[in-house]
């Protein structure tokens, strides 16, 4: 199944919203770079990410964010290494941008 | 498993060549290893040579080359991108009667072939955008 891996933040482009229409049971989300601020629950996007199962987020681009106190409810942190683990269990691997 | 890269951002503006430097490094910590990187769009500029950031800034030609160095890995420039960019070797700035060349150490330049090359010969090929 596809890992979908998105860089922008749900409030600068349209990235994630077009990344989710073509989103199938089983694919993989990964929010990395400004995408990471969809991650919050208190995102206007929580109810399009949350008790969603397979949705990460990367560790090193929370923490850049200085959001790492910041609740993410069920979205998976996960380091570079997991996201390289994560390229290797998923194909394709598909970048919104 | 083989990796392959591509990165479409700029160094210095994007965030997507540090992302790719730290998912690159991370693959290797993992045992897997790097096919090629392919630089295309404002990518190019990772290639450089004469990108002179302050001592307290990574110098990311530089950091490509020792990586490329160091394990082996096929750093390629698109042409297209790069020359329209002033990225340029020494036998391209020959064809175009340039003065100069200023392509990094351990990048060369070529075309869309080796990126199609590299999605034949790779288990992944991840993309890192601007």
């Amino acid at each position: 199944m596809t890992l979908h891996i998105v860089n922008k933040s749900p409030d600068q482009t349209q990235c994630l919203k077009d990344c989710l229409r073509v989103f199938r049971p089983g694919d993989g989300l990964l929010l990395i770079e400004d995408a990471v601020y969809g991650a919050l629950v208190n995102s206007p996007y929580a109810a399009l990410l949350q008790n969603r199962p397979l949705v990460y987020a990367l560790i090193a681009d929370i923490e850049a964010r200085g959001l790492s106190a910041m609740d993410t409810g069920s979205i998976k942190r996960i380091n570079d290494k997991q996201f390289v683990d994560l390229t290797v269990q998923h194909s394709p691997v598909q970048s919104w941008y | 498993m083989q990796f392959s890269l591509l990165i479409l951002g700029s160094p210095y503006s994007s965030q997507s060549v540090g992302t790719a430097h730290r998912f690159a490094e991370a693959t290797l910590e993992s045992g897997h290893s790097l096919y090629r990187i392919f630089f295309y769009h404002d990518g190019v500029y990772c290639g450089n040579q004469l990108s002179c950031p302050p001592q307290d800034e990574p110098n990311i030609p530089a950091q490509w080359s020792a990586l490329a160095a160091q394990h082996d890995i096929d750093l390629v420039v698109c042409i297209a991108s790069a020359l329209k960019r002033g990225v340029i070797d020494s036998d391209e700035a020959e064809r175009y009667e340039q003065s100069a060349a200023n392509l990094a150490a351990n990048f060369s330049i070529s075309g869309l072939g080796q990126l199609i090359d590299a999605n034949i010969h790779s288990d992944r090929v991840i993309t890192f955008g601007p």
